[in-house]
C-alpha cells in the first residue's frame, strides 16, 4: 500500500505537511494564548495599581495635637470641634458649620475634617502592588532616607469609604460616589429615550414593515448607525441637545435655573447622548429576539381572531422579553463604559456636590478614570486604578445578571 | 332552512369583511411603530445636518482653505493653519498598527476556535474574548499608559520611547479589535458547511489545508468584511488614543513618539469650556464629518462585500 502512494508521489512528502500542520497548530493555539494573557495582563495591571504602599507626610504632625496625652484619634467630637475652631480662620470654621452644624456631624465626620483640614495628609511617593509584595525593605529604606518625616502604609485604593466619598481634590480623601451618582442619572435617561424606541423600532420592522424602498433604507441606516463611532455622537449630541435644545436640557424652560446647571452641559443631555449611541444597538438586539418567536405561535394567535398588535403584546413580546432585555442590558453597560461621547458633551471635571435633578452638571465614572489617569502623579493613576476595579465590577455584575436572565426565562421552541 | 341560515351568514360576513374593519386604535398604535422605526432616520439626519453646517462654517471662516487643509501637514490652530495630515496621519498609524495585531491574531484565533478547539474548551475560551471585547476603552487607555508604554521603554529605551507614543496606542488598540475580528471571522468559518471539509477530508488533506485551502477561502468574504470593520473601528476609537498617544498634531511617521489623532484631538479640544462658534468648536465638527464619512464608507463596503459575494451552499 506504502510502496503504492510513494509511486504515485502521495506519501513522499506527507511527513513535511503533517509537520506544517503541527507548527500551525502551535501558531493557532499560541494566537489564542496572547488573547488570553493580554486579559490577564490588564487585569493584573488594573489590580497592581490600586493596591500598594503608600508614603505621606503630614503637614502638622498629628502628636503636636495630642490634648494632655490623648491622641487626636481618640479624642471626643467635642474636643476635635473647638481644635477646629482654634485652627481653622473663623471665616472657613463658619462656612463648615453653614453647610452642616457641627452639633449634627458625627465624631467620624468632624475626625476626618480634622485630618482634611489640618493635618492635611501629602502623598509623597506611591508603589503598586506587585513592588510592594516583593521589595517591601528596599521600600521602608527608601523612605526612611528620603523622606524622614513621611509615613509609610499599605493601602487599598478601593475601599468601601472610596465608594461612598464624594470627589474631592485631596487623593488620600477623594471617592467616586459623585461620579457613580452621575453614571447612574445618566442611564436613566439613556434608557428611558432609547429603550421605548428602540423595541417599538425592532417591533415595527419585524412585525409590521413589508418589503419596501422605505423599510429598506431604515434597515440600512440602523446597521450604519450601529458602526458610528461613538465621537461623532458626542459632537451630534453637543450640537443638538447643549445647544439647540438648551432651554429645555439645562431646566430653564422649567424655571429651574439653579448653580448647579450650566448651559445645557447636563446629566439630561448626557444621557440623551448616550441614548442615540445605543438605540441601534438596542434595535438590532431586540429584532434578533423577536424573530426567534415561532411563527406557528402568531399563526394560533391570528387563528382565534386577535388583531396584529393583541398578537405582539400578548404573544410575541412576553416570548421575546428575556431577549430584548438581555440585549438592552448588554447595550445599557456598553453606555456606561462610554467616556468620548460624554468629553464632548461636557462633562465637568471637578464636582464635589452630587447629581440632584436631570438639570445638575455631571461627572460619569469612565470620565473620573479618564481624568485621574491623564493626571501624572501616581497616587491619581492609583485612583484611576481603583475606579477601574469599581467600573468592572459594576460591569460586570451586570452582565452576569443579562447572562441570568437568558438562561433563567428564554424558551427554545 | 339550513341552507338559508347558511347563506345568510355568508352575506353578513362578506358586507362585515372583518379583515377591512377599520380600527383605530390599531392604526395609531402602527403610527407610533412606525415613528420609532424611522426616528433613526431623524439621527442620521441630524448628523448629517449638524456636521455639515458647523463644518461649512469652518470652511467659511477666512483663515481656512480646503485645499490647504487637504494639503498641508501643519495643524496649529492658533495660528491659523489647518492641515489636517498629522492628525491624519497618526490615525492611520495607530490603526495600521493595530491592524497587523489584530488580523493575523484574529483570524488565528478564530480558525482555531472554529476548526482546532474542542467544544469543551471552545466554551471556555469563547467568554474569555467576549469579556476582552465589553471592557470599556478608557481601561484600555490606562493599560496602555501604565503597562504596554513602560515595556516597550524598557526594550527600546528610554530615550527612543516617548512617555506619549502611538506604538503603544496602537498596540492596545489591536487587542481592542482582536475579539471583533475573531467573533466576525469565526461566524463566516462556521457558515462554511460542513460537506466541504469532509470533502477535502476524503481526498488526504491534512486538517491544516482543510482549514486555510478549503474553509477560508470559502469564507472570504465574511473575513474581509470583519476586517473592513476593524479598520472602521480602530479608525473611530478615541480613548485609548486620547489617553496614550499624546497631546499635540505632530506630522512624523515614528511610532515611538507622541502624535494627537483626529479623535484625540477632538476630544483634548473639547475637553475645555469650548465657546460656541469659535473656530475650535467649528473644527471638531469638520473632523466628525470627516470621521463619519470615512467609517460609514468602510461599514458599507463591509456590508456589500457579504451581501454580494458571499458563497451561497445549496
Amino acid at each position: 500500500m506504502k510502496e503504492k502512494l510513494v509511486v504515485q508521489g502521495f506519501a513522499n512528502n506527507l511527513k513535511a505537511r503533517n509537520r506544517t500542520g503541527v507548527i500551525w497548530h502551535v501558531i493557532f493555539q499560541a494566537s489564542t494564548a496572547v488573547g488570553v494573557i493580554a486579559l490577564i495582563a490588564l487585569l493584573f495591571n488594573v489590580s497592581d495599581g490600586a493596591f500598594g504602599y503608600v508614603a505621606y507626610e503630614a503637614r502638622v504632625d498629628p502628636d503636636t495635637l495630642s490634648v494632655a496625652g490623648v491622641p487626636v484619634e481618640d479624642q471626643s467630637k467635642e474636643q476635635l470641634v473647638s481644635l477646629l475652631q482654634s485652627t481653622l480662620s473663623s471665616g472657613a470654621y463658619n462656612k463648615l458649620e453653614n453647610e452642616k452644624p457641627f452639633g449634627s456631624r458625627p465624631r467620624e465626620e468632624v475626625y476626618q475634617l480634622v485630618v482634611e483640614r489640618i493635618i492635611k495628609p501629602k502623598v509623597v511617593e506611591v508603589w503598586n502592588l506587585w513592588p510592594s509584595l516583593t521589595q517591601a525593605d528596599e521600600i521602608r529604606a527608601t523612605v526612611a532616607k528620603d523622606h524622614p518625616k513621611a509615613e509609610l502604609e499599605f493601602v487599598s485604593w478601593l475601599t468601601s469609604d472610596f465608594v461612598t466619598r464624594p470627589q474631592t481634590s485631596e487623593p488620600l480623601a477623594t471617592g467616586v460616589r459623585t461620579a457613580i451618582l452621575g453614571s447612574l442619572w445618566t442611564i436613566l435617561f439613556t434608557i428611558l429615550l432609547a429603550f421605548p424606541i428602540g423595541v417599538g423600532a425592532a417591533i415595527y420592522l419585524e412585525e409590521y414593515a413589508s418589503e419596501n424602498r422605505l423599510n429598506r433604507i431604515i434597515q440600512t441606516n440602523i446597521n450604519n448607525l450601529a458602526g458610528v463611532p461613538s465621537i461623532v455622537y458626542g459632537i451630534l449630541g453637543l450640537a443638538i441637545f447643549v445647544r439647540a435644545l438648551e432651554p429645555l436640557t439645562s431646566g430653564e424652560m422649567f424655571g429651574l435655573v439653579n448653580l448647579t446647571s450650566e448651559n445645557g452641559r447636563t446629566v439630561l443631555s448626557a444621557g440623551l447622548t448616550l441614548g442615540l449611541l445605543v438605540l441601534p444597538i438596542i434595535i438590532i438586539n431586540a429584532q434578533e429576539a423577536i424573530r426567534a418567536v415561532p411563527r406557528s405561535l402568531r399563526n394560533a394567535s391570528f387563528g382565534v381572531g386577535a388583531t396584529k398588535w393583541q398578537t405582539v403584546w400578548s404573544h410575541v413580546l412576553p416570548t421575546a422579553l428575556p431577549g430584548i432585555l438581555t440585549g438592552t442590558i448588554l447595550a445599557i453597560s456598553r453606555a456606561i463604559g462610554e467616556t468620548a461621547p460624554l468629553v464632548v458633551v461636557g462633562a465637568s471635571t471637578a464636582i464635589s456636590f452630587d447629581p440632584s435633578s436631570p438639570f445638575s452638571k455631571f461627572t460619569t465614572l469612565p470620565i473620573q478614570i479618564y481624568q485621574w489617569t491623564s493626571r501624572p502623579q501616581d497616587e491619581f493613576r492609583s485612583l484611576a486604578a481603583a475606579s477601574i476595579l469599581v467600573l468592572l465590577i459594576l460591569l460586570l455584575s451586570l452582565n452576569a445578571f443579562a447572562i441570568l436572565l437568558r438562561n433563567r426565562f428564554s424558551r427554545r421552541f | 332552512m339550513a341552507e338559508l341560515t347558511l347563506k345568510k351568514a355568508e352575506k353578513k360576513a362578506s358586507t362585515n369583511n372583518l379583515r377591512r374593519k377599520p380600527r383605530l386604535g390599531e392604526t395609531i398604535i402602527q403610527g407610533l411603530l412606525f415613528f420609532c422605526g424611522f426616528f433613526s432616520i431623524f439621527t442620521t439626519l441630524g448628523i448629517v445636518y449638524e456636521l455639515g453646517k458647523e463644518a461649512l462654517l469652518f470652511f467659511q471662516m477666512p483663515e481656512v482653505n480646503l485645499l490647504a487643509t487637504l494639503t498641508t501637514t501643519e495643524w496649529k490652530p492658533h495660528i491659523g493653519k489647518f492641515g489636517i495630515w498629522p492628525l491624519l496621519n497618526s490615525t492611520l498609524m495607530t490603526t495600521f498598527i493595530a491592524m497587523t495585531i489584530a488580523i493575523p491574531l484574529g483570524m488565528s484565533v478564530a480558525v482555531y476556535l472554529s476548526e482546532y478547539a474542542a467544544p469543551r474548551v471552545r466554551n471556555t475560551l469563547k467568554p474569555i474574548l467576549e469579556v476582552l471585547a465589553g471592557i470599556p476603552t478608557i481601561v484600555y487607555g490606562y493599560f496602555a499608559l501604565t503597562f504596554v508604554t513602560p515595556i516597550l521603554r524598557e526594550i527600546f529605551g528610554r530615550d527612543v520611547v516617548q512617555i506619549y507614543n502611538t506604538a503603544s496606542a496602537g498596540l492596545v488598540m489591536g487587542i481592542l479589535i482582536l475579539p471583533l475580528i475573531t467573533s466576525m471571522t469565526e461566524d463566516a468559518l462556521s457558515a462554511v458547511p460542513r460537506s466541504l471539509r469532509e470533502a477535502a477530508y476524503g481526498m488526504g488533506a491534512t486538517k491544516l489545508e482543510v482549514a486555510l485551502q478549503i474553509v477560508v477561502p470559502a469564507a472570504l468574504s465574511g473575513i474581509a468584511a470583519a476586517i473592513i470593520v476593524g479598520i472602521s473601528r480602530a479608525i473611530g476609537e478615541t480613548m485609548i488614543v486620547a489617553v496614550a498617544a499624546g497631546a499635540g498634531p505632530n506630522f512624523t511617521f515614528n511610532p515611538f513618539v507622541g502624535a494627537e489623532t483626529i479623535t484625540g484631538h477632538i476630544v483634548r479640544i473639547s475637553g475645555g469650556d469650548l465657546s460656541y462658534d469659535s473656530i475650535d468648536y467649528n473644527s471638531i465638527f469638520a473632523l466628525g464629518l470627516f470621521l463619519f464619512c470615512v467609517t460609514l464608507v468602510l461599514n458599507i463596503i463591509s456590508q456589500t462585500i457579504v451581501r454580494r459575494f458571499r458563497e451561497v451552499y445549496e
